[in-house]
C-alpha cells in the first residue's frame, strides 16, 4: 500500500473522508433547499419547472452532479467500513451499559439515522430524479410559451405529496436528517481538527440551527402540498403565507 | 455531596460480578451478597471484604486490578453499573466511595470490554495494548552529556499548562471502556498533543503521530465518532480538544512527512 491508501484506510483517514463528504453534502442541502423553495411561488409550478429544467440540462450542474454521486458514495462506503471496524473493536458487550449518562443519543446512532436517510434517498431518487431524467414526464402545455414545452415536474411533486404514506416517509426522513446533522455538523469540524475555544461553541450552535432549518425546510414541502393544495396544484386560500414570503426572496 | 457521616449505617449489597477463569474460558455474571459495608469504604475495599468472605468460604476470590489506590496509577479498571469507574464524575474506582450507594442496592461489576483489552481473569484486564502504542512513539529523544539547565528552553506558561493538562492522563482505559466504538482516541490524543505542544517533542513530532495511530489501529481499537463518552468518563478530565489536535497532527504529518511507507 502506498502512503496515500494507508492514510485514507486508517481510522482517522476514514473519518476525514467521512467529514469532508458529509460537509460537502451539507452544502448540497443548502442549494437543494433554496432551489426547491420555488415550489412555494404560487405560480402553478412555472418557476419550479424552469429551475428543474435548468438543473437537468446545464452542463456545469450535470458535472457537479457527479461530485454529488461520489460524495454520497464515499460517505456511505466509509460509514459502512467504520461501522464494521467499530463493531469489531468490541465483540463482547456489557451486561449493563449507560451511555445515555455520558453522551447524546444522536451521536451514538448516526448509522441508524444515515440508513433511514439512505432508504428515503433511494425512494426519492426513483420518484423524482429518475422520472424527471428518464421517465418522460408530461409537458406543462398551456398558453405560456416560456414554460409550455418543459417537463411538468411540479405536477409530479403535487401528485406524490398527496399520498399520505409518502408524506409520512418524507417527514420521518427529514427528522432523521435533522438529528444526523445535529451531531454531524459539529462533528465534521472536530474530525478535521477545526476545534478552537473561540469558535467551537459558535460552530456547535450554527450546526444546531442548520439542522433545524434544513430539516424543517424540507419537511415543510410535503406537508404544505398535502394540506394546502388540490390535486391540480392550486393553493388553498388558507395556506400560510410565510413560505411564500421566504420563497419570493430568492 | 454528603461527606463522611459517622452515623451512616453499614450497608448490605447485592453484587453481580463477572467471573471468568482465564483468557479463553467463557465467563458469566455471578451474584454475591456483602454485609455491613461501611459508607466510608472505597469501592475496592468493599471488594476486599467480598474476597475475604469468599476465601473464608473456600472459594476463589475475585481477581481485579489495583495498585496505588490513590487515583494516580490508573490500574483500577472496573465498569460499574454501566459506567467506567462507576457513577461519580472525575474519579477512579479506588477513589469511589461506598457512600455513593445505598443499602439494598444491586451493583453490576464488569471488566473493560474491548477486543484490544482481553480479560485475564474475572475483572482483571490486559491493557498492554496501551504500552505498545506508547512504545510506538510516546517518547522524546534526550541528548547524552551533562544535564541541561532546568529553565534553558523557554516555554510559554499557557503552553506548558496545556501540555501538563494532557500529561495528566493516567492510561486507565476508561475512555476505551466507555466508548461505543471502543476507541482509544482520547488516550492517544492526550499523549500526542502533550508532546506536540512542547519543544522537546518536536524532533519526533511527525513520526510519533504516524506510528502511534498506526499502532492504535493495529491493536484493533475503534475509530472516533466524536460522541464524547470518553471525555465525560475520564477521571482526570482530558478534553475532546486533544482529539482535534490529534486529527490535525495526523493530517499534517501524513501530508508533509518524508515517510513514503
Ligand atoms: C444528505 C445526506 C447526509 C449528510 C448531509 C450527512 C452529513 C454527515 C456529517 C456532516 C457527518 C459528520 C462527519 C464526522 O463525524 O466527521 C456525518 C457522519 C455520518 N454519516 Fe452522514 N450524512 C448524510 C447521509 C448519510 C447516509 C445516507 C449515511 C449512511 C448510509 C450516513 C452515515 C453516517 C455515519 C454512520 C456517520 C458517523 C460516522 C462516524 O462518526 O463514525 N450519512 N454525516
Ligand atoms: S484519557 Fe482519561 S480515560 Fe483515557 S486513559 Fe487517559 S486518563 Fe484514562
Ligand atoms: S488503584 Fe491506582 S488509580 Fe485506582
Amino acid at each position: 500500500m502506498s502512503w496515500i491508501t494507508k492514510t485514507f484506510t486508517s481510522s482517522i483517514g476514514r473519518k476525514i473522508i467521512m467529514s469532508l463528504t458529509g460537509l460537502f453534502l451539507c452544502t448540497f442541502l443548502v442549494v437543494h433547499l433554496i432551489g426547491n423553495l420555488q415550489l412555494f411561488k404560487h405560480d402553478q409550478g412555472a418557476a419550479f419547472n424552469t429551475y428543474s429544467h435548468f438543473m437537468g440540462t446545464n452542463p456545469v450542474i450535470r458535472t457537479i452532479e457527479w461530485g454529488l454521486v461520489l460524495g454520497f458514495g464515499f460517505h456511505i462506503f466509509e460509514a459502512w467500513a467504520l461501522t464494521r471496524r467499530n463493531k469489531a473493536a468490541r465483540t463482547q458487550g456489557y451486561a449493563q451499559w449507560h451511555a445515555e449518562k455520558n453522551s447524546e443519543w444522536t451521536s451514538r446512532n448516526m448509522g441508524i439515522l444515515g440508513t433511514i436517510i439512505l432508504i428515503f434517498l433511494l425512494v426519492h431518487l426513483y420518484n423524482f430524479f429518475w422520472r424527471a431524467r428518464f421517465g418522460g414526464l408530461p409537458k406543462v402545455g398551456g398558453a405560456n410559451p416560456e414554460v409550455r414545452d418543459l417537463d411538468n415536474l411540479y405536477l409530479a411533486v403535487v401528485d406524490s405529496f398527496h399520498v399520505w404514506w409518502y408524506v409520512l416517509l418524507y417527514v420521518l426522513a427529514q427528522i432523521s436528517l435533522g438529528y444526523h446533522l445535529w451531531h454531524g455538523f459539529r462533528s465534521g469540524f472536530q474530525t478535521l481538527g477545526l476545534n478552537h475555544r473561540k469558535y467551537t461553541p459558535l460552530i456547535k450552535y450554527v450546526g444546531y440551527a442548520f439542522a433545524v432549518v434544513v430539516s424543517a425546510g424540507f419537511a415543510s414541502m410535503p406537508l404544505y402540498f398535502f394540506l394546502f393544495t388540490n390535486p391540480q396544484g392550486e393553493i388553498a386560500a388558507n395556506a400560510p403565507s410565510l413560505l411564500h414570503t421566504i420563497a419570493s426572496a430568492f | 455531596m454528603a461527606g463522611s457521616n459517622p452515623n451512616a449505617k453499614p450497608m448490605n449489597l447485592t453484587l453481580n460480578v463477572w467471573r471468568q477463569p482465564n483468557r479463553t474460558a467463557p465467563g458469566k455474571i455471578v451474584e454475591y451478597h456483602v454485609k455491613d459495608i461501611s459508607p466510608d469504604m472505597s469501592f475496592l475495599e468493599m471488594l476486599d471484604v467480598l474476597n475475604e468472605d469468599l476465601l473464608h468460604a473456600g472459594q476463589d476470590p475475585v481477581a481485579f486490578d489495583h495498585d496505588c489506590r490513590e487515583g494516580i496509577c490508573g490500574s483500577c479498571d472496573l465498569f460499574i453499573n454501566g459506567r467506567s469507574h462507576g457513577p461519580e464524575k472525575g474519579t477512579t474506582t479506588c477513589q469511589l466511595h461506598m457512600r455513593k450507594f445505598s443499602d439494598g442496592d444491586t451493583i453490576t461489576i464488569e471488566p473493560w470490554r474491548a477486543s484490544a483489552f482481553p480479560v485475564n481473569k474475572d475483572l482483571s484486564v490486559d491493557r498492554s495494548a496501551f504500552d505498545r502504542i506508547i512504545q510506538a512513539g510516546g517518547y522524546v529523544s534526550v541528548n547524552t552529556g551533562g544535564a541541561p539547565d532546568g529553565n534553558e528552553i523557554p516555554i510559554p506558561k499557557e503552553i506548558s499548562d496545556r501540555a501538563f493538562e494532557a500529561a495528566t492522563c493516567i492510561s486507565c482505559g476508561a475512555c476505551v471502556a466507555a466508548c461505543k466504538n471502543a476507541s482509544a482516541m482520547l488516550f492517544v490524543s492526550a499523549k500526542v498533543s502533550q508532546l506536540a505542544l512542547l519543544p522537546q517533542g518536536q524532533p519526533e513530532r511527525k513520526t510519533r503521530v504516524e506510528n502511534m495511530v498506526a499502532q492504535m489501529d493495529k491493536e484493533g481499537f475503534g475509530a472516533c465518532s466524536n460522541i464524547g463518552s470518553c471525555a465525560a468518563e475520564c477521571p482526570v478530565g482530558i478534553s475532546l480538544e486533544n482529539i482535534a489536535i490529534l486529527n490535525r497532527e495526523f493530517l499534517a504529518a501524513k501530508a508533509t512527512s518524508n515517510n513514503l511507507a
